[in-house]
């Protein structure tokens, strides 16, 4: 049986604004997509080694060596609004 | 009713790297802004990270030098949340397999010693920095914000404590403690006024015999131990308020606000859940092999409780062995060179802790500056135990010796600063002041004892205080 999801919730996480037509679908698509989850879940997994990626254990590194950064103005060009060498963006907290 | 606080702290300490810790963009403090940014710390589609070994091997040797346990392996995890200064609205951050676990740290203060333990140490990204502008840059008010990214990507160490804290000044000395532990590690510049180190608390009460924990809250924004210590002490005192008027704490994230001394509630609350953790499927993960560990451990040097402890056992007391290995390397260091060149090490570190520090101070100058050095120090211990200064005329002879004038000997020679132990001379002077003092002669003789003190003056008046008291007294005694 799909899963019921708090898609608003969700949502608002991802800061989506969707319709209720899209919360709906949404509802219904994520649901059967968490019955899948529930029940790769159930399969017995005691003494199997956890993968978290499928590289296995790589311990890739780069040296603590710096390399050059992009041009400033190059950068700032790709922001919708700059000043004095900032990105601004609407007030952090609202 | 009394309530007992608990609280919790987290430490994050940025690492001072060359390079940040997915690319190699500069970490570096004060450059003008968006000058250390590239597609992977600005978080441009089709950039990969690839993590900065050093600062792998520095939060090993951080965690060894915390007592924690290295986990053979570890993962890093993507933490989502919404965020001007987060270009990846993720940071890149570690959930249940940290590097570092289970560890502790002795903490000694004026009220005694106590140990916290540490939960875990783990790797994660520091963030932009946010500029809010208008209504005086408070962030509740801000019209604005402005984003620099040159601190995002900065290796950023999470120290986690258990909550065994019982007091805001327990706290205070945690964090310093902890401070100095990040430092002599050389891990990171450990300094203060650049947000190098950070504090959040964790903070509830409950009454005194309760072993239930109370509703916790969080409290972030402070860079200071003095603003760690006020917001939790704001914050003990907001939640007593509000349990004695009846009323509930809720669980949530609080701002400290520095200027008004208070705390706000912040409107946004996501909860572990909400962070919707997930290993970063960017980053392959890591495994630490006995021999690097090993590696790592013999990196560590002397931390500031062995260090206590050596002082004490070279008859320091607590007090004072506390003061000494808290204090700059370099002082340290100017008191073990006297110890070895065969200063006492009570007096030597009197010394450094006392007036050269305060001298230092005066002259706004650092040791480097001024030509003082162990073999000085042990001479001027010694000229002061032999007798052969007073312990008024070595301040003087410091003074030269910082100015430039010389030796110790040299300067109390030269600045005449000798005691007169001479007894021929002394015998000579004493019996100037007796006749030219008859009349006090005449009194302390008829039972006025008190005159005497009046005699030494005079005594040490007419040799300009370069008389060795003992031996005046000695002398009148025999005389009157």
């Amino acid at each position: 049986m799909p899963i019921d999801v708090d898609v608003a919730h969700v949502a608002n996480l991802a800061r989506l604004a969707l319709s209720p037509e899209e919360l709906d679908r949404y509802r219904q698509e994520l649901g059967v997509i968490l019955e899948h989850a529930s029940r790769v879940q159930q399969v017995e997994t005691s003494g199997i080694m956890p993968l978290s990626h499928p590289l296995g254990s790589g311990n890739v590194f780069r040296p603590d060596e710096p390399s050059p950064s992009l041009d400033r103005e190059e950068v700032l060009e790709m922001a919708p609004e700059s000043r004095d060498g900032f990105f601004v963006t609407p007030p952090a907290l609202d | 009713m009394n309530w007992a606080p608990v609280i919790g702290i987290e430490v994050h300490v940025e690492l001072d790297t060359a390079s940040k810790m997915f690319c190699g963009c500069r970490v570096s403090f004060g450059d003008p802004p968006n000058t250390n940014v590239c597609p992977v710390c600005l978080a441009l589609p089709g950039s990969l990270p690839v993590p900065n070994r050093e600062a792998i091997e520095r939060i090993i040797r951080l965690g060894l030098a915390l007592n924690c346990r290295i986990n053979p392996g570890s993962v890093f995890h993507r933490k989502n949340y919404y965020y001007a200064d987060l270009p990846k609205n993720y940071q890149i951050s570690q959930f249940d397999i940290p590097v570092c676990v289970d560890g502790w740290l002795d903490v000694e203060s004026d009220e005694g010693s106590f140990r916290v333990g540490i939960e875990r140490v783990h790797m994660e990204e520091d963030t932009g920095k946010s500029v809010h502008v208008g209504e005086g840059g408070r962030i509740h008010t801000a019209a604005e914000t402005l984003v620099d990214f040159n601190r995002a990507g900065t290796p950023l160490v999470e120290i986690v404590s258990r909550p065994d804290l019982r007091s805001a000044a327990d706290a205070r000395a945690y964090t310093q403690e902890l401070r100095a532990v990040v430092a002599e590690t050389g891990v990171s510049d450990a300094r203060m006024e650049r947000g190098s180190v950070r504090f959040d608390a964790n903070v509830s009460i409950r009454p005194p015999q309760s072993q239930k924990l109370g509703v916790k809250v969080e409290i972030k924004n402070m860079n200071s131990f003095r603003s760690l210590e006020k917001a939790i002490r704001a914050e003990v005192d907001r939640q007593v308020e509000l349990v004695e008027a009846g009323e509930k704490v809720v669980m949530e994230t609080r701002h400290w606000d520095e200027s008004a001394g208070i705390t706000h509630g912040m409107r946004t609350k996501e909860g572990s859940s909400d962070y919707r953790y997930f290993t970063e499927p960017d980053l392959a993960p890591m495994v630490f092999s006995e021999s690097w560990v090993q590696e790592a451990r013999s990196q560590i040097p002397e931390l500031p409780a062995r260090r206590r402890e050596r002082y004490r056992h070279l008859g320091l007391n607590p007090g004072s062995a506390r003061v000494l290995a808290g204090s700059e390397p370099d002082l340290r260091g100017l008191f073990e060179d006297a110890v070895e060149s065969g200063a006492a090490p009570v007096p030597a570190a009197n010394w450094v802790t006392g007036d050269i520090t305060a001298s230092l101070r005066r002259r706004n100058a650092c040791l480097g500056d001024v030509p003082l050095h162990g073999e000085d120090l042990a001479a001027l211990t010694a000229m002061v135990s032999q007798g052969r200064i007073s312990a008024r005329a070595a301040r003087q002879v410091l003074e030269g010796v910082m100015d430039g004038e010389g030796s110790p000997t040299r300067v109390a020679r030269a600045r005449n600063l000798e005691q007169i132990s001479d007894q021929a001379a002394l015998e000579q002077v004493v019996e100037e002041v007796m006749s030219a003092h008859s009349q006090a002669v005449e009194r302390y003789r008829s039972g006025e004892k008190k005159v005497r003190g009046f005699l030494v003056g005079q005594v040490m008046r007419a040799t300009s205080g370069r008389a060795d008291p003992r031996a005046v007294n000695q002398i009148l005694s025999t005389r009157l």
